[in-house]
């Protein structure tokens, strides 16, 4: 396999992993936040203004994480300088 | 596959170029002036008062509430600049609807831009509070061992603004965008009501985050008065 395979494999495979693996904790967190919240609703509904607001700022925060490795799986995929190193060098051989 | 309103040049001329992020940043920038210099034309203090000043009253006393209920004692001293941030990124993310339009919130420069006044403003707040000592002497709570790491997470907190916002913002032109080209009309559209949501909460997050950072550099740091000995 030549270097462009090994760099196109990588990448793929790395972007469809950061993205799959990346969402399992944000979920897994916001769902244990947002359980709270529902039960500390439960108990002192008169505060509900303040719980809501500091749920979805926590929320927020812990979808950031989810963001991060969202954006690096979008770099991989279409703004990949590795791959755009290569495709430059491919085309340069092609065109001498 | 267009990643940024940045790639989309309206106008070039050598080194300068005209391109959507600045097109749609200002765009905005004279919806927002231009609109709120119309309204307020002809304020009236009585019961009788146009719809349009009814709606900027109710705008502008929530964002008041809004900060006041984050812990800052007098909100107009911060309701202008918290204020602009929630509006900018909110009209931001409503206007998608409009055809054409690519929120400039969607391009990293937008958002760093964003944090990094919001970086700027946080220690000029604490400033103004506290005192420049007083200010100062806060990053080395509760022990001076922790200064590098204050820094670090006033560093990391800036960032983490201005990614969380780009993110959530390119993520829904680009799922938009990918949808359109492989299934029919419907799913786009709910998806599209989706990034409207998002936008609209990213826009409260935004400010909401920001407002917290003021609430915690312009804490004062006085000391209880003690109670009168009772003899």
């Amino acid at each position: 396999m030549d270097s462009m395979t090994i760099i196109a494999v990588a990448s793929i495979v790395t972007a469809g992993l950061t993205i799959a693996m990346g969402s399992i904790g944000p979920a897994l967190g916001e769902g244990r936040a947002v359980a709270t919240a529902l039960s500390s609703l439960a108990q002192q509904p008169d505060a509900s203004a303040t719980i809501t607001r500091t749920l979805f700022v926590g929320l927020a925060m812990i979808e950031s994480i989810a963001i991060y490795c969202f954006v690096v799986s979008m770099i991989l995929i279409f703004a990949n300088p590795f791959w755009n190193h290569v495709i430059a060098g491919a085309a340069q051989a092609a065109g001498k | 596959m267009r990643l940024s309103p940045d790639q989309m040049i309206f106008w070039q001329h050598g080194f300068f170029k005209l391109n959507g992020t600045i097109v749609f940043t200002w765009g905005l920038m004279l919806v927002l002036a231009v609109g709120s210099k119309l309204i307020t034309r002809k304020l009236s203090t009585g019961m009788n008062r146009s719809r349009w000043q009814n709606l900027l009253e109710i705008v502008v006393t929530g964002i008041e509430k809004q900060i006041e209920d984050v812990g800052l004692k007098h909100p107009e001293k911060y309701v202008g600049f918290l204020g602009t941030l929630f509006l900018f990124v909110a009209l931001a993310a409503l206007c998608t609807v409009i055809p054409g339009f690519e929120p400039p919130t969607g391009s990293l420069s937008t958002t760093a831009a964003l944090a990094l006044s919001v970086f700027v403003a946080v220690p000029l707040f604490g400033i103004e509070e506290q005192g420049l000592w007083s200010y100062l002497k806060s990053y080395a709570e509760p022990t001076v061992i922790m200064l590098p790491f204050n820094i670090i997470s006033e560093l990391s907190r800036t960032l983490a603004l201005a990614v969380r916002l780009f993110g959530n913002m390119m993520s829904g032109v680009m799922i938009i965008g990918i949808l359109l080209t492989i299934t029919p009309f419907l799913f786009p559209i709910v998806m599209t009501v989706l990034g409207l949501l998002t936008g609209m909460v990213q826009a409260y997050i935004f400010s909401i985050l920001a407002a917290v950072y003021i609430a915690a550099a312009a804490r004062t740091h006085k000391p209880k008065p003690e109670p009168a000995p009772t003899t």
